[in-house]
């Protein structure tokens, strides 16, 4: 089965860049963005003069302490006197970044793209959690004075209700993918723990401890996405990007069964439609699951079809998904071992797919051999999945 | 063309991070606090649902088209995007779908004393919805120990909200006091 979609021009990922994730940085928003698109022009061996548009990718605009946040960003970015937009899911911004990008080439209105997300957490003191407070229904939400890890919390509990899942058997995520991170050259969190060091951490919302959570971060990353023509030219090894979806579901989280991300599977339907694939849980080689806390890694493995049902945390504890078993998730580290600034952590994991499947991780290069990848994000309150499926 | 390995060995990620020290001690650092101050209208459903707590009950939307009761109400129905048809009202009864442990506040400023919240299914004509979506609050639980919550003992659990005083009721969500079990 192949696309169902008219595509007028077929897109690669070309190039891509990050800067250091770290809870605090002395580059401002703009800088951060600037050191990402330059990375990944070098390493696309391209100049700014070769991208015809932009894309910039930001979460709340509360973080950075500036509105207009796509504008501020704009110079840092190379965006000035090119045709710029910014998109905003959330949490799900990181995926949908390359998702905007790819549609300004496949509609044949651009040749190349260069696709930038930043977030900049630390301004926001002593802790960001506070500006969490803007994203809650003012009328009947905010008043009963809500975290954000409650919503986590309680979606994590209610994943381990339904499906049986025990602390110990989630918190086996936590220490695989913060492992996965010490060869990671960005990587905020990357620690050798064990299971009991997850338990043992701060309880912060029971059952979420602190080990359980990503870290705040300060970061950018940039991806080079271009018209086939352009990029054959321009590196032997272009990555495919064979398939795209993304779906919302209600800000009403409550009123919905938390246990499965309905969203998520519906926004990789439609990606593996466009790809062609029927079957992911087999022919998906590696995946990048949006892993912000590490029952959602498992959600999320699930969302993509790529585990039955309540079946992800018993393959989990099989090392099913480590870097030498049979589906290596999260191989980057993801959020909890990389950092978690929010909208360059989802370019991160495209980042990741891209260098996995060109075979250039290094050390942290998956065993088996690749040809299919998937990286996916997610955001607001528990309503949006993004995925991007690539090929080599 | 070379192959460009992206791993610790052979990349210098840029960038230059600091310590929570040193960032508070650059110079220049700019500190700067919003004033911004919201007023916030309710809407059509929700000044109706408000009022209602204020009197003691739960008022949600039925759309007759599809079935579904929206509590919170919301005049138009998500899925089959029409009006929703009527007002009906709820006991306030309803089950547990999840609960945890709070020990942090907005902030994450550590509480003194841990709170319980979580998320309650509400009843409709006395039974429990079934399906994806239903009508449910989010809130805070009384009389449930942080056991109950580990335990898995409350999920599933029958409760019922516990209503402030009537002269108390403001007309908002903290009309309802918590939700706590039904006894038996």
């Amino acid at each position: 089965m192949k696309p169902n979609i008219h595509v007028k021009d077929k897109v690669a990922i070309v190039g891509a860049g990050l800067t250091l994730f770290r809870r605090r940085m002395l580059e401002t928003s703009r800088e951060l963005a600037w050191e990402a698109a330059r990375e990944a022009l070098e390493s696309a061996n391209l100049e700014l003069k070769d991208i015809d548009c932009i894309v910039i990718g930001s979460a709340p605009d509360a973080f950075d302490g500036v509105h207009l946040k796509g504008e501020y960003l704009a110079d840092g970015s190379g965006a000035i006197s090119k045709p710029m937009v910014r998109v905003y899911v959330g949490g799900g911004t990181g995926v949908m970044v390359p998702i905007a990008a790819w549609w300004h080439v496949a509609s044949g209105l651009c040749r190349t793209v260069l696709a930038v997300a930043e977030e900049k957490m630390s301004p926001a003191h002593p802790h960001p959690q506070g500006v969490f407070a803007y994203i809650w229904d003012p009328v009947v939400e905010r008043p009963l004075g809500p975290n954000l890890l409650w919503i986590f919390a309680l979606e994590m509990r209610r994943y381990m209700h339904v499906c049986g899942a025990s602390k110990e058997d989630i918190a086996i995520v936590s220490v695989k993918n913060k492992a996965n991170a010490l060869n990671h050259p960005c990587a905020q969190a990357a620690a050798k723990i064990t299971v009991e060091d997850v338990l043992n951490s701060e309880v912060l919302v029971w059952p979420v401890h602190r080990l359980d959570v990503s870290p705040v971060s300060d970061g950018a990353a940039a991806l080079i996405l271009a018209r086939e023509d352009i990029a054959r030219k321009v590196t032997d090894t272009p990555i495919w990007v064979e398939g795209i979806g993304w779906t919302l579901d209600t800000t009403h989280w409550y009123n919905r069964e938390l246990a499965y991300p309905r969203y998520v599977e519906y926004a990789a339907r439609m990606a593996y439609k466009m790809a062609g694939i029927e079957r992911p849980w087999k022919e998906i080689d590696i995946a990048e699951p949006y892993d912000p806390f590490d029952y959602k890694e498992l959600h999320h493995i699930e969302g993509l079809m790529l585990a039955p049902r309540c079946q992800a945390w018993r393959l989990a504890r099989e090392g099913y998904f480590d870097r030498t078993g049979e589906l290596p998730t999260s191989p980057s580290g993801g959020l909890l071992g990389v950092g978690n600034p929010i909208a360059a952590a989802g370019v991160m994991k495209v980042a990741e797919i891209f260098w996995q499947l060109r075979y250039e991780a290094g050390e942290r290069q998956v065993k088996k051999p690749v040809h299919y990848g998937v990286a996916q994000a997610w955001g607001d309150l528990m309503q949006v999945g993004t995925v991007v499926v690539l090929s080599n | 063309m070379a192959r460009r390995i992206y791993d610790k060995e052979h990349v210098k990620a840029p960038g230059t991070p600091l310590s929570s020290k040193e960032m508070y001690q650059l110079p220049g650092t700019i500190e700067y606090t919003p004033v911004a101050k919201y007023r916030f209208t309710t809407g059509q459903a929700l000044s109706k649902f408000l009022e209602e707590l204020k009197r003691g009950r739960i008022a949600g939307r039925k759309c007759n088209n599809c079935g579904r009761v929206y509590v919170p109400p919301r005049m138009y129905c998500e899925f089959c995007y029409k009006p929703t048809s009527e007002w009906i009202y709820l006991e306030g009864t309803g089950t547990v779908v999840t609960a945890v442990v709070s020990y942090i506040g907005t902030a994450r400023e550590r509480l003194e004393k841990p709170e319980i919240i979580g998320i309650v299914k509400l009843d409709i004509d006395n039974k429990e919805p079934q399906g994806y979506d239903f009508p449910g609050l989010f809130h805070r639980f009384c009389n449930v120990s942080e056991d109950d919550v580990k335990t898995g003992k409350i999920i599933g659990a029958r409760v019922r909200p516990r209503w402030k005083l009537e002269e108390e009721r403001k007309g908002d969500i903290t009309d309802i006091e918590c939700f706590e079990p039904i006894e038996g």
